[in-house]
Parts: structure tokens; C-alpha cells; sequence
């Protein structure tokens, strides 16, 4: 293996970075959920619109405070999502996003998994109140988790930081 | 069957980088303002260096050659000491400023027959901090001494921190993100009031040609230095080591004329090193001059055209002449230096995403900004080969970029 610190781009993430599609908030969304933080440097908001009787997403967009990975990886996102059942989308995963973007390197994994773990909110978000399909599960699956301990790690360390700060007035 | 497969993945990212030079396309009009990162080079250094390439000769060599390559390097050391002010000692030419960072801190330890702390800034450059972590592996104590919100020292702190353990302190001159010029004076002062002994390294890689230096009067040991930062050819830095001080090699290897550094110098390169020094010398105060007029212009112009904007780093003379380093709300850095590249604007950021860890800056924290603030932070400076059509040109893309990725982010008060 190489030592050399791997690309951060493929031409594809360019491109989306560029173009992004299914871009800004959707008013008459009837799922919303935003994963990350602007502590963590990657925050993303994921707006659905869902057929209430064929469970489908009829439309999807986003919005995005992050780097051109995860700009791209929430474009992608929601291009793959539209048409599709919940179910369907449920079960995209960040390795299918990295592959179609033509891979992205380990260290972007954490801007790519916030756009997996803003849809599978978004998607619970929807199920609350309403009877809930056998297929989603109870517990946070590893993309979900993923989300919710960076939100969680940044959290500590950015007290960490400011108590630091105090201590050395 | 492993060399194929090696072989197939490097011709993909090979293909991957091409494409994606492609995919950006070639901008209109070009501005580089990354030389944290990697500097412009003088036309008259890179001629400087090509003329050397017909020196073949290695320095440590007794032919004619070894003793145009050895004029050389003597023209570069004289040409370095005039211009840091440096009294007794030695230059030791490296292919880098970390190198010289590296050797002035592990060379000092390795030596070292007995004290055990060493002391530098929570904001020097990671080729200072890393080295001095690791040398707590080999029984060193490591302190690092807080600055305040503008990155300034700590003094106090660093007088009750001095011992008769001290082996050294390192603190840069000039500070390469934030652009804070310490008082080296007075921090020598400090130090050597507390412990005579003690070592004073400063990481002077951004201050050289940037702030006048008299490294004698203001009591300094070691210097580093890095050529690319003064606009010589890359692939020279420099280590200023005072007579009396005692440094163990941490190469080995092959005769050289350096028993520091040893390995093949590079002669084309400390060749424009010397013209590049005899640049900065001549023209010291017009370049300091015209690199703050455009460093003002720059931060007048993004504060009159972009809201929600921090400058990082202290104002006018206490601030490197070419330094800009500011943070843009609810614009993710990494995400604006692709942005303003799209523009042919080239700069860095501080953003954890630039970093290849989840923390951004050590510099923009240890100021006390906030992770928001540092993740929007863009670094630029300016060099006398800048001129004001460049710096007019990036305020007019750098609203529209702005304005672009705070258009996308989710609307959320911070």
C-alpha cells in the first residue's frame, strides 16, 4: 500500500460540487432531518416528500453546510432515492454513494455517512405516529450511529476546547 | 500478481488526477495566494538555479567542481547570516523548513546530556509540535505555553515554565497561519534571565524577508528558514545553529560536507536560495511596504463586501506583512477553497476537512475560536509579485463564492 495521503476528489464530486442537484429547502416536505453539526465542519438537512400510500419518495432535495464531498455525496443521494419505495432507500448504504462517486478515500467516510444518516432520520422521522414497517429496525444501524458519535465526539471536544480556554486566563 | 494489481491501481489514480485537472478546467485568470502551502519562485532565483545545474560537482569533493559547488553553499550561508543578523555559528542547509525544524529540536534532545523540558507555543507549526510530542516517548517533558486571543505569548507563563530542566524553547518569530510577530527579545530575555543554558529555537520560516531579523540582539540560538517561503526554488531550508550550541546528527549516512545534514545537497536550489536572499535583502522595505498595502487591502475589502466575517491574528505592525487569515460564517472552508479554485483564486483553509482529521486548526483553538469559526477559515498571503488588479480580482469572486455555499448551507442561528 501507499503512503501518500489519497485523493480527496474524483471528477464526478467536482462535477456534483458544481452542479449539485435537487439543491435548497422543500416547504411542503412531509420528512425532515438534519444530521452533523456546524461544530463538526459537515452538516447536512434532508428534505422528503413521500406518497403516504405507496410509501415512495415522490421527491427528495438538501441542504448542506460541508466540503465538496459531502456536497456531492447529498446530491447523489437524493438523485438515487427519488422513485424509490422507503424501503429501498432505507437500504443504500455509504459504500454504494462512495462507489458511484467513484470513491471516496477513508477520510472523507464521515462527510459521506452524514447524508446516509440524515435520509434513515428522515425516513424514521416519517414512521413516528404512523404504524411502523417490519424492516426498520428497532436499533440505530452503523451508518445511523456513525452520525450520531460524531455529532457526539465534536460535542466533548468542543467543551473540552473552551474549558481549556478558560483555564489558561 | 501484487505488483500488477499496484501497478493497475496507481495508473487509476493516475487517470483519476487527469481527469479531475480536466474536469476543473483552465480559469480565466489566475491568482495564488496558497504560499503557506508552496510558494511563487523569482525568475532570477530559478535562473540562479539553473546556471548551478552545470556545477556538478558535490561539495565535500576535491575537484574543481566540489569547489564551485562548495562556493556556492559559502555564497548561500554568508548571504543567510547577513540578512538574519546572526553573530558566531553555522548554517546547515536541509531540503526543508521541516527538516530544519526536525533537526533543530531532535538534534538538540539527542545531545542533550541531562535537561529534559522543552517548552514551545500551543501555535507552532506541526513540524515544531510533532517532533517535540514524540520526544516525550524518550523520557522528555513537554509544556506548551498559551497564547492570547490574538496569539501573542504568553510570558508570564513562559517565565514560570523556564528551569534549570529547560533544554529549550521554541517559538516561532512569525507565526505561518495567524501572522503574529512575537517579541523574540523579549522572549529571549525571559528565558535566558531564568536559565542561561536554555536553548531558544524560533521556527523563522515566515518571518525571513517578511520582518526586519537580528537573531544576535535578540539572543536567539537557532533559527530555521525555508526557501520556498522567500520565493527560491522548493527544495531548500536552512538551520542557523550559534557556535556554542551542541547538536547530534539525526540522518546518517554518506560522506557530506555537512555533518548535520548528510545526503546529496541540493546546489541548483541553495543557489536560488542565495539570489532570493540578495531579492528580500535589496528590496526589504519596498517589499514590506507593498505587502501590507496589499494585505489591507485585502482584509478592508472582504470586511466592506462580506458580512459575518472574524479576522484571526492581530492588526497592522503586529501582523506579518503578508498574512490574511480570515474565518466566514456558515461556509465550510474546505468547501470555499474549491469553490474560489472554480475561480482560479488558490488558497487553503483550517477546516477539519483539509486537516485528514476530524480537528481543524490547533492554531485558530488555541485562540480560542470556536470549531465553527475555524472550520470557515481561509488562509492567503500576498508577495511583493502580487499587484493590486490581483487583489481586486479576488474581492470580486470572493462575495460570489461566499454567497454561493451560504446560499446551500441549512439556515441555522450559531
Amino acid at each position: 500500500m501507499s503512503s501518500r495521503i489519497p485523493l480527496p476528489y474524483s471528477p464526478k464530486v467536482l462535477e456534483l460540487f458544481r452542479n449539485p442537484k435537487n439543491l435548497g429547502r422543500m416547504d411542503d416536505a412531509n420528512a425532515v432531518a438534519t444530521a452533523g453539526s456546524l461544530a463538526c465542519g459537515d452538516m447536512i438537512t434532508m428534505y422528503l416528500k413521500i406518497d403516504d400510500r405507496a410509501e415512495r419518495i415522490i421527491d427528495a432535495s438538501f441542504e448542506s453546510y460541508g466540503c465538496a464531498a459531502n456536497i456531492a455525496t447529498a446530491s447523489l443521494l437524493t438523485e438515487m432515492i427519488k422513485g424509490k419505495s422507503l424501503r429501498e432507500a432505507w437500504n443504500i448504504s455509504w459504500k454504494q454513494l462512495s462507489d458511484e462517486l467513484g470513491g471516496l478515500p477513508p477520510i472523507k467516510y464521515h462527510c459521506g455517512v452524514l447524508a446516509v444518516g440524515a435520509l434513515r432520520r428522515a425516513i424514521r422521522a416519517y414512521y413516528r405516529g404512523r404504524a411502523k414497517p417490519d424492516w426498520l429496525p428497532d436499533e440505530l444501524t452503523p451508518d445511523e450511529k456513525h452520525a450520531l458519535e460524531e455529532e457526539e465526539l465534536m460535542k466533548i471536544l468542543a467543551k473540552r476546547i473552551s474549558e481549556g480556554g478558560r483555564n489558561s486566563h | 500478481m501484487v505488483g500488477i494489481k499496484l501497478r493497475q491501481d496507481l495508473l487509476e489514480q493516475l487517470e483519476k488526477v487527469r481527469s479531475l485537472v480536466r474536469t476543473h478546467g483552465n480559469p480565466l485568470r489566475e491568482v495564488y495566494l496558497d504560499l503557506e502551502n508552496s510558494g511563487l519562485v523569482f525568475e532570477e532565483a530559478l535562473a540562479a538555479l539553473h546556471e548551478a545545474y552545470r556545477i556538478h560537482g558535490n561539495p565535500s569533493i576535491t575537484h574543481r567542481p566540489g569547489w564551485r559547488a562548495l562556493e556556492v553553499m559559502l555564497e548561500a550561508e554568508l548571504g543567510l547570516m547577513d540578512l538574519i543578523g546572526a553573530g558566531g555559528g553555522e548554517v546547515v542547509f536541509t531540503h526543508s523548513g521541516t527538516e530544519a525544524n526536525n533537526l533543530a529540536i531532535m538534534g538538540l534532545a539527542k545531545a542533550s546530556r541531562g535537561r529534559r523540558k522543552i517548552i514551545v507555543s500551543q501555535i507552532e507549526h506541526l513540524s515544531v509540535k510533532f517532533p517535540a510530542e514524540r520526544l516525550q516517548e524518550h523520557g522528555f517533558k513537554l509544556v506548551e505555553i498559551p497564547v492570547d486571543e490574538e496569539g501573542f505569548i504568553d510570558l508570564d507563563h513562559l517565565a514560570d515554565q523556564v528551569d534549570d530542566n529547560t533544554l529549550m524553547v521554541s517559538i516561532a518569530a512569525v507565526n505561518h497561519e495567524i501572522g503574529v510577530v512575537q517579541d523574540l527579545r523579549a522572549i529571549a530575555e525571559v528565558v535566558k534571565d531564568k536559565s542561561p543554558e536554555a536553548i531558544i529555537h524560533t521556527d523563522a520560516c515566515d518571518a525571513l524577508g517578511r520582518i526586519p531579523l537580528d537573531l544576535e540582539h535578540a539572543g536567539i540560538d537557532m533559527a530555521s528558514f525555508s526557501g520556498h517561503k522567500i520565493f527560491a526554488p522548493k527544495g531548500v531550508g536552512a538551520l542557523y545553529v550559534r557556535e556554542d550550541v551542541k547538536l547530534e546528527p539525526i540522518l546518517h549516512g554518506q560522506l557530506s560536507s555537512q555533518r548535520l545534514w548528510p545526503g546529496a545537497e541540493n546546489i541548483p536550489a541553495i543557489a536560488g536560495f542565495t539570489r532570493a536572499l540578495e531579492i528580500f535583502g535589496k528590496n526589504f522595505d519596498e517589499y514590506r511596504s507593498r505587502m501590507r498595502r496589499l494585505r489591507d487591502m485585502l482584509i478592508d475589502g472582504i470586511f466592506e463586501r462580506v458580512d459575518d466575517v472574524v479576522l484571526n491574528g492581530p492588526r497592522g505592525d503586529r501582523r506579518a506583512p503578508d498574512n490574511v487569515n480570515m474565518s466566514f460564517l456558515y461556509c465550510e472552508g474546505e468547501a470555499l477553497t474549491v469553490e474560489l479554485s472554480l475561480r482560479g483564486v488558490y488558497v487553503s483553509s483550517g477546516s477539519a476537512c483539509t486537516s485528514r482529521t476530524l480537528e481543524p486548526s490547533h492554531v485558530l483553538l488555541a485562540i480560542r475560536r470556536s470549531y465553527e469559526v475555524a472550520h470557515g477559515s481561509i488562509l492567503m498571503k500576498v508577495s511583493p509579485m502580487h499587484d493590486e488588479k490581483d487583489i481586486e480580482y479576488v474581492l470580486e469572486q470572493m462575495p460570489e463564492a461566499v454567497k454561493r455555499l451560504r446560499a446551500i448551507s441549512p439556515k441555522v442561528v450559531m
